[in-house]
C-alpha cells in the first residue's frame, strides 16, 4: 500500500505539470491587459514599464517557467519561513496578484478559513445527515420514511444552490429575520454571544450546500446498502444468531461503506467548485468569491493559482479515494 | 432411530407463502417431519420443491415480506420456533441450530477475516473473551481440516478456495456445538472431488460430535451414502418418507421412483438411457386441492385430480402421499 501510494504521488507530478501548463496557455489566450484598468493619466511609457515589471514582455515559455518556479519553490519557502521564522526564501520573487500587488499566497491563506468553515462544515453536516438517512431508507425500503426521503433528495438534487440560496435568504432573512443574509467574515468568536452569532450566520449557507451533499450521498448510501442487504453473507450473519443491529450496522454497513467512502472523497474538491456560487450569494469572501473577482479583474496570476489549487485537490482526492478503497476492501491489493 | 426417542426437532403442518406482485406462491404446504438426536435426515427433491424455504422458515431466516409463515409448529427443546419472540429465537438459531448454505463463495463476509467471523457467535453466545474465542476458532478450523489453522484465522475469505470456504462455513455452524446442523446443498457449488471431501468431513463430524443433521440435496447418490432416513419433497410437500435402505429398495411414490431412475447406476448394469422426469415442477398459487404431481405422473387416475393425497403408512417407518400402489399397480384402498 505504501509503495503504491508513493508511486501514485510520483505519477501525479507530470499530471499536475500538464494541467498547470494547460491552465496557463488557456489564460494566456484570454484577452485583457492588467494595465487597462489604470487611470488614463498614466503615460503610456509608464504603463509599458509596469507591464515589463510584471514580466509580460517575456515569451510565453519563460513566463510559464517563472510562474512555476514562484509557485512551486518560492511560495512553499515563504510558507515555511512564515511558520518557522527561518529565512530560506531570502527575498525571492513570489506570485504577485495584478489586482492588489500583494502576494497571491497571502491572500489565499487569508481567504481559506472562510471557505473551509462554510464549505467544509456543510460537507461534514451533509454527510452526517446523509448516512443515517441512507441506511434507514434502505433498511425500510418503500416505507413512509423512505418515500419522504426520496422526495426530499429529489428536491436536493434538482434545485440548484443559486435558487435554494436566494429562497432561504428571502424566507429566513427578509421575511422572518432569523438569520443575517450577509456572512460577516470580520466577525470574531470571543464569547458565547458571538459564538451564537457565528452559528446563525453559518446556518443558511451551510444548509444550502449540505442539502446537495445530503441528496447525493444519501441516495448513494441507500443504493449501496440495498445491494448488500440481500447478500448471502447477511443471511449467514443472521443464521449465526447475530442481532439485527449487528447484521446491518456491522456486516452490511462495512461493505456498503466501501463505494460510499470513495464517493465522499471524490466529492471534496467538487464542493469547492460549488462554493463559488454559494459564496457569491451569501457574500462569504472565501476562495470561490476570490476567484470570481479575480476573473472580473483580469488578475491572471490569481486565477491561475486558484484554478491550479483546485486541480491539485482533484488529483489528491482521487488518490485518497483509491487508497481508501484499498484500505477498506481486503480484496483489493495494490502491491 | 429407536422408536419412541424424543425428537430434537418436531415439525408439524408447516405452511409458508410468498406474497408477490403476481399473487401468492404457496411454497411450503403442510410439511411435517421429525428429527431424532444424532440422526442424519436427507431431504431430496428437484429445484423449487421447497426444501430451502422449509428449513429457512423453521429458523426465521426468510425475509418477511415477502415470506409469511402461515401455520404449523416446530418444536425444538420444548419451544415452538415459529412462535417464540425473535430475541429468544436468536439464542437458538446459530448456537443450537447451525446452518450451512449452498454457496460458500458468497456466504462469508468479504471484508472481515475468517477469524472474526468464527469468533463472532462464540463471543456472543458462549460469553467467551477474545483469547478464548480465538483458541476455540483455531480448534474449529483444525476440526474441519484446514491446515495451518492458527495463521489462517487472519486470512480473508477470498484467500480461501471454494472447498476451504465451505469448511469455514461448517466451522462457523459448528462453533457453539449445535444440537442440529442444517446443511442446504453444501456441496452443490463445489467440484466433484471437493464434494467427496466435504461429505467425508460431515460424516466424520457427525460421528465425532453426535449432532443431528438435516442434509438437503438434489443428489440421491449422496443421500444413499450418508443418510439414515430420507424425506422426498415435491411441490412444497413431503411426498414420501422412509429409512434410507427402505426408500432405495422399495420406493412407493411415482416421483421417488422417477428420481431413482435418473440416478446413474454405479454397479455396471447401466440403464440404457438416463431418464429425465418430463415436465416442470408446479408453482402453486393456492393450497393444492389435487395431487401436485398428477400432470407428470404416468399412473394418475380420477381421484388424483380431485383430492390431494395425504401421507399414509407404507411399511415400517415408511409413509407415502400417493393413491397409487406400485405393489399391485392399482389404486390403494384408502
Ligand atoms: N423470495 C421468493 N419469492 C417468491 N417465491 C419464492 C421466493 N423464494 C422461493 N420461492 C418459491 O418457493 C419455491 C421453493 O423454493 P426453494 O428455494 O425452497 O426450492 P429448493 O427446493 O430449495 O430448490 P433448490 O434445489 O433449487 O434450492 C420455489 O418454487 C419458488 O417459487
Ligand atoms: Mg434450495
Amino acid at each position: 500500500m505504501f509503495t503504491y501510494t508513493l508511486r501514485r504521488l510520483i505519477l501525479a507530478i507530470p499530471t499536475l505539470l500538464f494541467i498547470s501548463l494547460i491552465i496557463f496557455l488557456l489564460l494566456d489566450l484570454a484577452p485583457g491587459d492588467p494595465t487597462a484598468q489604470m487611470p488614463l493619466t498614466i503615460p503610456p511609457e509608464v504603463k509599458a514599464k509596469i507591464r515589463e515589471s510584471l514580466g509580460l514582455g517575456e515569451p510565453i515559455h519563460v513566463r510559464y517557467l517563472l510562474w512555476l518556479k514562484q509557485f512551486v519553490v518560492a511560495e512553499p519557502l515563504y510558507m515555511v519561513d512564515h511558520y518557522l521564522g527561518t529565512n530560506f526564501a531570502d527575498g525571492m520573487q513570489r506570485v504577485i496578484s495584478w489586482q492588489t500587488r500583494s502576494p497571491v499566497g497571502d491572500i489565499i491563506v487569508q481567504r481559506m478559513p472562510q471557505t473551509l468553515w462554510v464549505v467544509g462544515m456543510s460537507y461534514v453536516v451533509g454527510i452526517a445527515i446523509a448516512l443515517p438517512i441512507g441506511i434507514l431508507s434502505a433498511y425500510r425500503q418503500y416505507s413512509v420514511f423512505d418515500q419522504v426521503g426520496t422526495f426530499v433528495t429529489m428536491i436536493g438534487y434538482s434545485v440548484p444552490p443559486f435558487f435554494s440560496g436566494v429562497l432561504v435568504i428571502v424566507i429566513f432573512s427578509v421575511q422572518l429575520g432569523w438569520f443575517p443574509s450577509i456572512y460577516d467574515t470580520t466577525h470574531e468568536v470571543t464569547d458565547w454571544q458571538s459564538f451564537l452569532y457565528q452559528l446563525r450566520q453559518m446556518i443558511m449557507p451551510v444548509m444550502v450546500l449540505a442539502l446537495q451533499t445530503t441528496a447525493q450521498i444519501s441516495r448513494f448510501m441507500r443504493a449501496s446498502m440495498l445491494d448488500n442487504l440481500g447478500q448471502d453473507y447477511a443471511r449467514t450473519a443472521r443464521a449465526k444468531g447475530m442481532s439485527e443491529a449487528t447484521v446491518v450496522l456491522v456486516h452490511v454497513l462495512r461493505n456498503s461503506m466501501i463505494p460510499v467512502v470513495t464517493v465522499i472523497a471524490l466529492g471534496v474538491p467538487l464542493i469547492f467548485g460549488g462554493a463559488i456560487i454559494t459564496e457569491q450569494i451569501f457574500k462569504v469572501n472565501g476562495l470561490g468569491q476570490l476567484l470570481i473577482t479575480a476573473i472580473y479583474a483580469n488578475d491572471i496570476p490569481m486565477v491561475q493559482t486558484i484554478t491550479f489549487i483546485f486541480a491539485v485537490l482533484i488529483v489528491l482526492f482521487n488518490l485518497i479515494a483509491d487508497v481508501l478503497y484499498g484500505v477498506l476492501d481486503p480484496r483489493i491489493r495494490y502491491d | 432411530m429407536p422408536d419412541g426417542a424424543v425428537p430434537v426437532l418436531d415439525v408439524r403442518d408447516l405452511k409458508t407463502v410468498f406474497l408477490t406482485r403476481s399473487g401468492e406462491v404457496h411454497a411450503v404446504n403442510s410439511v411435517s417431519f421429525d428429527l431424532s438426536p444424532g440422526e442424519l435426515l436427507g431431504v431430496v427433491g428437484e429445484s423449487g420443491s421447497g426444501k430451502s424455504v422449509t428449513m429457512m422458515s423453521l429458523i426465521g431466516l426468510l425475509p418477511s415480506p415477502p415470506a409469511q409463515v402461515r401455520g404449523g409448529s416446530a418444536i425444538f427443546d420444548g419451544a415452538d420456533l415459529l412462535k417464540i419472540p425473535e430475541k429468544q429465537l436468536r439464542r437458538i438459531r446459530g448456537p443450537r441450530i447451525g446452518f450451512v448454505f449452498q454457496d460458500p463463495m458468497t456466504s462469508l463476509n468479504p471484508v472481515f477475516d475468517v477469524g472474526f467471523q468464527i469468533m463472532e457467535p462464540l463471543r456472543k453466545h458462549m460469553g467467551m473473551n477474545k483469547t478464548q474465542a480465538r483458541r476455540r476458532a483455531q480448534e474449529l478450523l483444525e476440526l474441519v481440516g484446514i491446515p495451518d489453522a492458527g495463521r489462517r484465522l487472519n486470512d480473508f475469505p477470498h484467500q480461501f478456495s471454494g472447498g476451504m470456504r465451505q469448511r469455514v462455513m461448517i466451522a462457523i455452524a459448528l462453533a457453539c456445538d449445535p444440537d442440529v446442523l442444517i446443511a442446504d446443498e453444501p456441496t452443490t457449488a463445489l467440484d466433484v472431488t471437493i464434494q467427496a471431501q466435504i461429505l467425508d468431513l460431515m460424516k466424520r463430524l457427525r460421528d465425532q460430535l453426535g449432532m443431528a443433521v438435516i442434509w438437503i440435496t438434489h443428489d440421491l447418490g449422496v443421500i444413499a451414502g450418508i443418510a439414515d432416513r430420507v424425506i422426498v419433497m415435491y411441490g412444497g410437500q413431503v411426498v414420501e418418507q422412509a429409512p434410507v435402505k427402505e426408500l432405495f429398495g422399495n420406493p412407493q411414490h411415482p416421483y421417488t421412483r422417477a428420481l431413482l431412475e435418473t440416478v446413474p447406476s454405479v454397479t455396471g448394469d447401466r440403464a440404457p438411457r438416463l431418464r429425465v422426469i418430463e415436465g416442470q415442477p408446479p408453482i402453486l398459487s393456492a393450497t393444492p386441492a389435487a395431487c401436485s404431481f398428477r400432470a407428470r405422473c404416468g399412473h394418475a387416475f380420477g381421484r388424483c385430480y380431485v383430492e390431494n393425497p395425504q401421507r399414509m403408512p407404507a411399511g415400517s417407518g415408511h409413509d407415502v402421499a400417493c393413491f397409487w400402489d406400485p405393489a399391485t399397480g392399482e389404486p390403494r384402498d384408502v
